[in-house]
């Protein structure tokens, strides 16, 4: 089999190991109310699960962060949180300024 | 079919002061640039995009097939990546639905469920009449969706022009947007509970088991939360 006609399968398989996750979670909330016990337990999974996420992608990155201290990356994020809380939850000026501090420390270094 | 007034409602929160689309777009931008690098054209890394739109199974993908790795293996390993999506559907769906909403709408609306517009509509669920709330939350994931699918193309375009530095300045803006959002989220004590300690559980898994790390932080870390009496509310 040729490299492109792989690529297009790796692709396929790829989204339709993601969409079985949605739509398992679709089946499962069918017989789910908002009120219930078990929906604030999913909840609670969900928030913590996220969390767990993004604090590895910050203390063991993969990619590109790899290449970045941990010094420098939790110093950038602790300033967009500064701003974040300073500029009343204001989401567009720290996520644009993390990415011009970041290239900046990085250039510099 | 769709209200379009709580679609756009749902659309606008991509240009408010909220919004998700300059993490969105630092993030595709990177894995266009990275699908360029790994030899993919530009149909498939839109079609990546548009198909799987899950960030780290992305990223796996490309990482598995550099390595040759065989379709089973990538199969499984995005799925394990990507499974968060699985409490997160659950998690969001019963404050969608609504009699009134026909089937298809929700099987069209699991595909856009992404961790950005998940928090955009957590955040924002209960000032939305619920009848409505499916149509507002297509609006959210149409846009962040054509965000990523736009900034996929564009990163791809672009990605001669990227250097070394600003690929890392890149990759921080998604954990920087993602974090904030989760700040803001933390308005009563067990959510507060679920983010800190699946936030402090994770890496401290990740140690023991890099691949099922994030996941069982999040089922100790969520149970935690679901135990922990609320005197305020009186639940368990």
């Amino acid at each position: 089999m040729d490299l492109s006609n792989n690529l297009i399968l790796v692709i396929v398989v790829t989204s339709i190991a993601t969409f079985a996750s949605r739509f398992l979670g679709i089946l499962t909330a069918e017989n789910i109310s908002d009120k219930s016990k078990l929906f604030d337990w999913f909840n609670y999974v969900a928030y913590s699960i996220l969390a767990a996420l993004i604090t590895r992608m910050i203390i063991f990155p993969a990619g590109a962060l790899l290449d970045s201290t941990l010094l420098i990356r939790l110093a950038v994020l602790s300033i967009s949180i500064a701003i974040f809380l300073y500029s009343k939850k204001n989401l567009v000026l720290p996520t644009i300024l993390s990415f011009i501090l970041l290239t900046f420390l990085e250039g510099i270094k | 079919m769709i209200n379009r007034k709580y679609f756009n409602q749902g659309l606008k929160s991509l240009i408010s002061s909220r919004s998700p689309a300059i993490a969105l777009a630092c993030s595709f931008i990177a894995l266009g640039a990275l699908f360029n690098n790994a030899g993919f054209n530009l149909q498939q890394s839109a079609a990546s995009s548009f198909f799987t739109y899950a960030l780290p199974g992305q990223l796996v993908m490309t990482e598995s097939f550099l390595v040759g790795a065989s379709l089973i293996n990538i199969f499984l390993s995005v799925w394990l990546v990507n499974f968060r999506l699985y409490p997160m559907t659950v998690a969001l769906v019963p404050i969608l639905k609504h009699k009134s909403q026909p089937r298809w709408k929700y099987y069209l609306s699991c595909h856009m469920i992404a961790v950005s517009s998940w928090l955009i509509m957590k955040e924002n669920y209960k000032r939305i009449d619920q009848k409505y709330r499916l149509d507002f939350w297509l609006g959210i994931g149409c846009g962040t969706l054509s965000a990523a699918v736009i900034s996929t193309l564009l990163g791809y375009w672009i990605s001669d022009y990227l250097t070394k530095e600003m690929m890392i300045g890149l990759a921080i803006v998604n954990p920087v947007y993602f974090l904030c959002m989760m700040i803001g989220a933390m308005n009563n004590i067990k959510t507060i509970i679920a983010v800190s300690s699946g936030a402090l559980l994770g890496p401290v898994f990740y140690l023991a088991t890099p691949e099922w790390s994030i996941l069982i932080a999040g089922i100790v870390g969520g149970s935690i939360a679901f135990l922990i009496k609320d005197k305020k509310n009186g639940s368990i």
